[in-house]
């Protein structure tokens, strides 16, 4: 069977990559041609059968898939309103929605005769993600990490290491998510010529952002599938966390179209939208241009960058892909935040009443779900992408309450 | 004509080529800035490339980045080095004085604001670097309102179609990076810049000013036997970064190191035939 990639004819973004005003290519001369390479390659070999059967082969004896779509009987019971759904990307191999993207980058760039590959990581899923399938096709693998996240994220960081990678500590700016991204554009314009650099989210210059969604609209083609076959209808609401905002895409792209199905992204609050310490720019944000695309960011009035903060490394970015951006002006997504504590609760809950450990990325989605359900019908139907699984978070959850693992 | 167009002109009378140093503004403090400016024109520079500090310099290797973050700690804005700019004019009128930054802090103030506020202070050129002319319509007309020059880079990667692109929207000069990697970066390669040197002069009229890589009086003289400018940066900041706190000394070491290169660069005059 050979996987369809592309929704419909003439969707966003056009040609330079623009999502209305949000997108493009903003980045040294010295990427340019090579971005355009890489978006000739990606535009061939998305309708090449042979890379498409490859494609949807990896998905399914390496990762995984199709991964379930879970009703949460029990946990919607005790919200007494909408029936939840969770798309259980938790349960690929590596244990988030991360891979779905690497398995396709890197069956890119063994296409494009790239022997090296890179990645930036925040949380380590993504890193992780690109260590696995580097080990796996044989190419070398360099991941830049901040060198906060790899306190934060030990467990992660010793995976990569286990899988053959190098994770190289970035000291730079506030030393998270952003700084490792810097870091790896540094790299791939030192490199360019044997190495591919895997970016993993939907965010960077075009054409990352749509080839991404690209890879990772594989979650909402399957679960509109599955919830129409476990349901026989569509769903009322679908709700994703968004730091970067790749698991979120790829749940919403498919379902664009269905004007009936709202569509929430959820961001990270951190202590408040309020105190300023929070990792929101869509809700609290304003546009700007920042690693290659021009979205939404959190940025101080003279245009620097301001540090951000929540307590999941994986939504800690003061930017979020441009389609977001697009999507929220449109008015065809809402954009709402969940604070820490509201994650953390929601972590709680969902392990105790469902026996589903979640990442804390994805309790943020799960927190808002909450609260929405509360508000719906017994006979309505809410998606949640369950983003990631929570194992590589119990330290930071064991710590919040004092107890040493 | 603009100040860059007459400080070419003038040099290609004399024969000479344009050194070029950069210094991020506000590094390692705002009051360290304007004398600097002054000193180097006085040692030898033709034309300054004053740095604009940016959160997330992602085109710069760890000394310039280290120079933004200096600079920022101490809240050099664009607004700031706006005011830099002016007052430098109060002494020299002829010296051009190019931005080099990244594109938010510009997007942020709004392009208009930006180029109208740039052309007041003396501001002679602007370069962002991420900012490639697909993207750059806004920001040209905005700068060709004020008679601001647009400077846009040029890179190994970059094949004959785009550099006729970039060069049909570029004015004062062009500027080369001499190698793949970020500023600051080893591993120049004379033979290959001269190489691609050719390559753009059969596309433009405009000078052409290298820069990345060059470290020392030798690599200047050498990129100017090539090109018609050298730019000078990382090692510069280098020598702010070791001597923060004793402005004298920065002062002296920056411009030690420039008039060496001028020294060089106008004795080894045997310019290979183009």
């Amino acid at each position: 069977m050979t996987v369809q990639i592309k929704q419909a004819a003439g969707a966003l973004p056009d040609d330079n990559g623009h999502f209305g005003p949000y997108g493009g290519r903003f980045v040294a001369e010295t990427l340019m041609v090579p971005l355009r390479e890489l978006q000739e390659a990606y535009d061939k070999y998305l309708s090449d059968d042979d890379f498409l059967n490859e494609l949807d082969e990896d998905l399914r004896q390496f990762v995984g898939r199709p991964s379930p779509l879970y009703l949460a009987e029990r946990w919607s019971a005790q919200l007494g309103g909408a029936q939840i759904y969770l798309k259980r990307e938790d349960l690929n191999h590596t244990g988030a929605h991360k891979v779905n993207n690497t398995v396709g980058q890197a069956l890119l760039a063994k296409r494009m005769g790239k022997t090296r590959i890179i990645a930036e990581t925040g949380a380590g899923q993504h890193g992780v993600a690109a260590a696995t399938v580097a080990a796996r096709l044989g190419l070398k693998c360099v991941v830049y990490m901040g060198a906060v996240d790899i306190a934060r994220q030990a467990i992660n960081v010793y995976r990569m290491k286990l899988l053959g990678a190098e994770v190289v500590s970035v000291e730079s700016g506030s030393k998270t998510l952003k700084d490792a991204l810097n870091e790896a554009m540094r790299d791939w314009v030192t490199n360019i010529d044997d190495t591919f650099y895997i970016i993993g989210t939907v965010a960077g210059p075009h054409p990352y952002p749509a080839m991404v969604r690209d890879f990772q609209a594989i979650i909402g083609r399957e679960a509109r599938a599955q919830i129409l076959d476990q349901a026989g209808r569509l769903p009322d609401a679908l709700v994703a966390c968004v730091g970067g905002g790749s698991n979120a895409i790829g749940l919403f792209y498919p379902f664009l179209d269905d004007s009936d199905v709202a569509v929430y992204g959820v961001e990270a609050a951190g202590h408040g939208l309020e105190t300023g310490r929070h990792a929101a720019p869509l809700c609290a944000g304003r546009p700007g241009v920042l690693h290659g695309n021009r979205t939404y960011l959190m940025e101080d009035d003279n245009g620097q960058i301001i540090e951000t903060h929540s307590i999941s490394a994986g939504l800690d970015y003061p930017g979020v892909g441009p389609e977001h951006a697009w999507l929220k002006d449109e008015g065809r997504a809402q954009y709402v935040a969940i604070s820490d504590d509201e994650a953390l609760a929601a972590f709680h809950n969902l392990t105790r009443v469902e026996g589903i450990m979640p990442a804390l990325e994805s309790s943020h989605a799960l927190a808002y779900a909450g609260k929405l359900a509360s508000t719906m019908a017994r006979n309505q139907i809410i998606v949640v992408n369950l983003s990631g699984r929570g194992d590589k978070d119990i330290h930071t959850v064991a710590a919040l309450e004092g107890i040493k693992v | 004509m603009g100040r860059i167009t007459n400080c070419f002109e003038r040099l290609k009378d004399a024969g000479r080529q344009a050194l070029i140093p950069y210094v991020t503004a506000g590094d390692p403090e705002p009051a360290v800035t304007v004398p600097l400016m002054h000193a180097m024109v006085a040692a030898g520079a033709d034309i300054i490339e004053l740095g604009v500090p940016f959160s997330d310099p992602m085109a710069d290797g760890p000394v310039i980045q280290r120079a933004a973050e200096r600079a920022l700690r101490q809240g050099t804005s664009l607004r700031d080095v706006l005011a830099m700019v002016a007052e430098f004019r109060r002494q020299d009128a002829s010296t051009p004085v190019v931005l080099m930054g990244y594109l938010n802090p510009l997007e942020v103030m709004g392009y208009d604001t930006f180029a109208k506020a740039a052309a007041e202070a003396g501001v002679d050129g602007v370069i962002s670097v991420d900012l490639p002319p697909e993207e750059a319509r806004d920001l040209l007309t905005a700068l060709g309102g004020q008679g601001i020059d647009p400077i846009f880079l040029l890179a190994p990667t970059t094949d004959d179609i785009r550099i006729e692109k970039i060069c049909a929207v570029a004015s004062g000069y062009v500027y080369y990076v001499a190698l793949k990697g970020v500023t600051g970066a080893a591993g120049l390669d004379v033979q290959s810049v001269a190489d691609k040197l050719a390559q753009i002069g059969r596309h433009t009229g405009l000078p052409v000013a290298v820069g990345f890589g060059i470290k020392d009086a030798d690599s200047a003289a050498a990129m100017a036997k090539v090109a018609d400018a050298v730019v000078v940066g990382s090692s510069l900041v280098k020598k702010i970064e070791q001597n923060a706190g004793q402005s004298d000394r920065i002062t002296q070491e920056i411009t030690d190191v420039l008039a060496r290169m001028r020294v060089a660069m106008d004795t080894h005059k045997d310019r290979s035939s183009p």
